[in-house]
């Protein structure tokens, strides 16, 4: 293991959880920069309705619907899917931060990892229950 | 007004919120609510949605920088978490159960006396304080970078201060907002943590927090794609601004910033507390 390159002191770790956060940040950008440019070409010009509240339609309040919609080519849906990218983001580092621990066996650093994970994903779950 | 000049407007004012948002570890969140309800008319539950949307996209804009250059304390993040989900977890379990309206005058309140209380002028040497043996058996401690190198710090009073995250939880869990200030107060107040570890480490943490509710608020039909877009894309860009300038920032003046801030937030929630509204 003395030979594994490189080595996961702290500072690397903190670099690689830099370059994700940066890259789900940018992926959601793009996606959302997408989707939101064909949803000012299509209805730019109309009027907004937010004094409202109407609420969004079933199709984009859960995971599967927002991904039919993205790749039916709908604006809203393409902007949705950049929405739940964005969100995915720090889980995403949460999950990766149990690996980076777990590969410098910081035993106590997992099981408080795992712990957030757990409750974050138990929230997660019971709120598209 | 139309779609666009609406987008136009709210993506400007969203480069502001995520600038202060990422520069004060609070998030976006205290600037787009009040903006897009008092200022365009948009119903709250809209409002609520986007400003989720804008704590997460100031937390992992930001964050990177933060992370990269050794301001963020990814264990006291990690460590405190655990305290800040469960918060949330309780909060959106009491929510509808009990008046918010109470709980807002009291949150505004308190947060008026911390903002007098975080912008005052403390002394800035960690490193002769004695290590506490919690902190230092949970590797708490560490440095961060200063105009005069790195500089060593000493977590103090881990007990109090995971308390306070719990508080923190909840009032997210049940307001909507507030968590950010309860995040750095508790961390530079009670735990002693160096003021810019604290809000960036608070910036990191906001994240992880919002997404726990984000999943919630989606499933309820509050996220908007049309208002979520300008307000996520002027939130990145301005929380990447906010983090070039924080790194080279006085102290102090961060201080007088966030005391100004959480300041407006506790006449915010105040407002909210006497009329039901915002």
């Amino acid at each position: 293991m003395a030979t594994l390159l490189p080595k996961w002191t702290d500072q690397y770790v903190e670099g690689l959880i830099g370059t994700l956060l940066q890259s789900g940040v940018i992926a959601a950008s793009a996606v959302v920069v997408l989707g939101g440019g064909l949803y000012l070409f299509r209805h730019g010009l109309s009027e907004p309705q937010y004094h409202v509240f109407m609420g969004e339609p079933t199709d984009l309040r859960s995971v599967p619907g927002i991904i039919r919609d993205a790749l039916a080519g709908r604006g809203r849906g393409i902007i949705q899917l950049g929405l739940l990218l964005l969100i995915a983001t720090p889980v995403a580092r949460v999950a990766f931060s149990i690996a980076a621990f777990a590969i410098q066996r910081d035993r106590l650093y997992v099981v408080v990892t795992v712990l957030v994970l757990a409750i974050l994903l138990y929230s997660l779950a019971s709120s598209q229950g | 007004m139309k779609i666009i000049e609406f987008t136009m407007l709210v993506g400007a004012s969203s480069l502001l919120a995520g600038f202060v948002g990422s520069l004060t570890g609070l998030g976006g969140g205290i600037i787009i609510t009040p903006m897009l309800t008092l200022a365009l008319g948009v119903d709250i539950r809209y409002a609520i949605g986007a400003s989720l949307v804008s704590v997460i996209a100031t937390s992992s804009g930001a964050a990177a920088a933060y992370v990269r250059e050794g301001f963020s304390n990814i264990r006291i993040g990690m460590f405190l978490e655990i305290a800040t989900t469960l918060g949330a977890v309780a909060g959106a379990l009491l929510a509808g159960r009990i008046s918010t309206g109470a709980i807002s005058l009291i949150f505004g309140v308190a947060l008026l006396y911390s903002a007098y209380a975080a912008s005052r002028a403390r002394h800035e040497k960690f490193h002769d304080r004695a290590p506490d043996p919690l902190a230092t058996r949970l590797r708490l401690n560490g440095s961060y970078p200063t105009p005069g190198g790195p500089s060593a710090y000493n977590v103090q009073r881990v007990p109090a201060g995971f308390s306070l995250m719990f508080g923190a939880g909840v009032l997210s869990g049940l307001l909507g907002i507030g968590s950010g200030a309860v995040k750095v107060i508790a961390m530079d107040q009670v735990m002693g943590i160096p003021f810019k570890v604290s809000t960036t480490t608070s910036n990191f943490m906001i994240g992880v927090t919002a997404a726990a509710s984000a999943g919630v608020y989606l499933g309820r039909g509050y996220i908007d794609p049309g208002l979520a877009m300008p307000v996520m894309l002027g939130v990145v860009a301005g929380s990447l601004v906010g983090a070039r300038v924080l790194t080279r920032a006085k102290t102090q003046w961060l201080r007088i910033i966030f005391g100004l801030v959480i300041g407006l937030m506790a006449l915010e929630m105040i407002y909210h507390g006497l009329t039901g509204r915002l």
